[in-house]
């Protein structure tokens, strides 16, 4: 059977794999951008001592190789590990947690560049409004939102993309952990490149999909809104 | 903000400067500087451009603290607002940028109340266009509109009119002598002497940081008492 055929047909393997691909990543997206958002925000518009060094680790952490984040992640949540009492090695959990750690310093260290830019164009104007500090993030991280997607856009892509880390923490469990990249390296090394295949154009149409949308979204908004 | 020190009376200035100065690095930008900002008529900062105008705003608002001398003003009695010489527009809707000064200063943002101050500049036709696609007058407007959402008693502009064309410029100070009728004490800065004899009840010409001459707006182009301030006056370049 062709890889274009099991998409059309809508193969029931092939739909179970994307459905939780897209559960496991749309969730670890969403933890990444509360945490990543607010550690950029915060770093950007305070001074204390060490910015500088957690702005460079911020920046350098963007690069994190997945198998690294990993092992880390498998040593957390081993059952000899810190968090090994919370049962969720080789779960979707232990994935969103591996993918969470995986994006949430290029958010933070992407919205920390944009707050802080935006920061110095609209200082004088909301001092002399005597706006307070939560407001002044409100009104950056409102005023930075059409950057800000496009920002949680890319960590959803470098997410989804990922392989290495999902791999070794939610062990490509058949029908519980199996996602399309995980399925997509199995199946390619199994020479069943009819559901690689399959797999890969859902994941490319996906990701882009997203973007064009995105990218739709911005162009009317900036219209609309300026 | 800074220095929220109560004033002592009724009649009280508004703000009061004593010897206050600042300096960038060993740069000195403003020296020495006592003065009282008082409810009355408009006060017109003039001089060349370098002579210390804005920072003298900006330290009178409290935007930033003087790095001599001192500055007593009661922020948390008296309500200010600052109109900037390029003001930057938050990326909303004109509107929306009304609404958000009316938050800010802790007013209500209904419908009503931003769509009658933008009326009273002038942009109700332009309400739900996005305020960084309007034209440099109507921004500099807006601007205005965004300091009145905060009701000031005192209202400080920074050559408001700076990079206006003179139809924009009548517009602006036409809302300027209206703010002024409704007992808004106005501080404004400019280097346009036609601007300053238009608007101004006292004058208050500094030089190189210095202020040089304080004096009611009738005396100061009548009579200057300085060499300087009849140079300016003449047209001469003072350096």
């Amino acid at each position: 059977m062709g890889a274009l055929d099991l998409v059309l047909r809508g193969d029931p393997t092939l739909l179970a794999i994307v459905r939780l691909s897209l559960a496991v990543t749309l969730s670890a997206t969403l933890i990444a951008s509360v945490l990543g958002m607010t550690l950029g925000a915060v770093v950007a518009l305070t001074r204390f001592p060490g910015r500088t060094p957690l702005i460079v680790g911020m920046n350098g952490m963007m690069g994190l190789p997945p198998v690294v984040v990993g092992l880390l992640v498998f040593l957390l949540l081993s059952r000899s590990g810190p968090l090994g009492g919370l049962g969720l090695l080789f779960t979707p959990g232990a994935m969103i947690v591996a993918q969470a750690v995986l994006i949430t310093p290029i958010i933070a260290a992407l919205t920390r560049q944009v707050v802080e830019d935006l920061w110095a164009e609209y200082r004088d104007e909301l001092t002399a409004m005597q706006l307070g500090p939560a407001g002044r993030v409100a009104a950056l991280l409102w005023d930075a939102r059409f950057s800000l997607v496009t920002i949680v856009l890319a960590g959803f892509g470098r997410a989804a993309a990922e392989v290495g880390a999902v791999m070794i923490v939610g062990g490509n469990i058949d029908g519980f952990t199996r996602v399309m990249t995980t399925s997509i390296a199995l199946e390619t090394s199994k020479g069943n490149l009819a559901l690689a295949i399959g797999l890969g154009g859902v994941l490319i149409t996906l990701i882009l999909a997203l973007n064009g949308l995105a990218w739709g979204v911005r162009q009317w908004a900036e219209r609309h809104a300026g | 903000m800074l220095d929220r020190v109560p004033l002592a009376d009724a009649a009280r200035p508004l703000v009061r400067l004593g010897g206050a100065g600042f300096a960038a690095g060993t740069t000195e930008i403003l020296k020495d500087v006592t003065l009282d900002l008082a409810p009355g008529d408009p006060i017109v900062l003039l001089g060349p451009n370098g002579s210390g105008k804005t920072t003298l705003l900006k330290i009178a608002m409290g935007l930033i603290a003087p790095t001599s001398g001192e500055v007593l003003a009661d922020r948390a009695a008296v309500r200010s607002a600052f109109l900037f010489q390029k003001p930057v527009m938050l990326r909303r809707t004109a509107a929306a940028n009304i609404a958000f000064a009316l938050a800010a200063a802790g007013r209500p943002a209904d419908r009503g109340t931003v769509a009658g101050l933008l009326d009273r500049v002038g942009l109700g036709a332009v309400a739900e266009r996005p305020a960084r696609r309007l034209s440099g007058g109507e921004q500099q407007r807006l601007a205005l509109a965004r300091a009145l959402a905060r009701a000031p008693e005192i209202l400080f502009l920074d050559e408001p009119t700076a990079s206006l064309d003179p139809q924009a410029t009548k517009v602006v100070e036409d809302i300027i002598h209206q703010v002024v009728a409704e007992g808004v004490t106005v501080v404004m800065s400019t280097h346009d002497l036609g601007q300053a004899r238009r608007i101004a009840g006292t004058i208050i010409f500094l030089v190189k940081g210095r202020l040089v001459e304080h004096a009611p707006a009738t005396t100061f182009f009548r009579n200057p008492s300085t060499e300087a301030a009849r140079r300016f006056l003449a047209g001469d370049l003072v350096l």
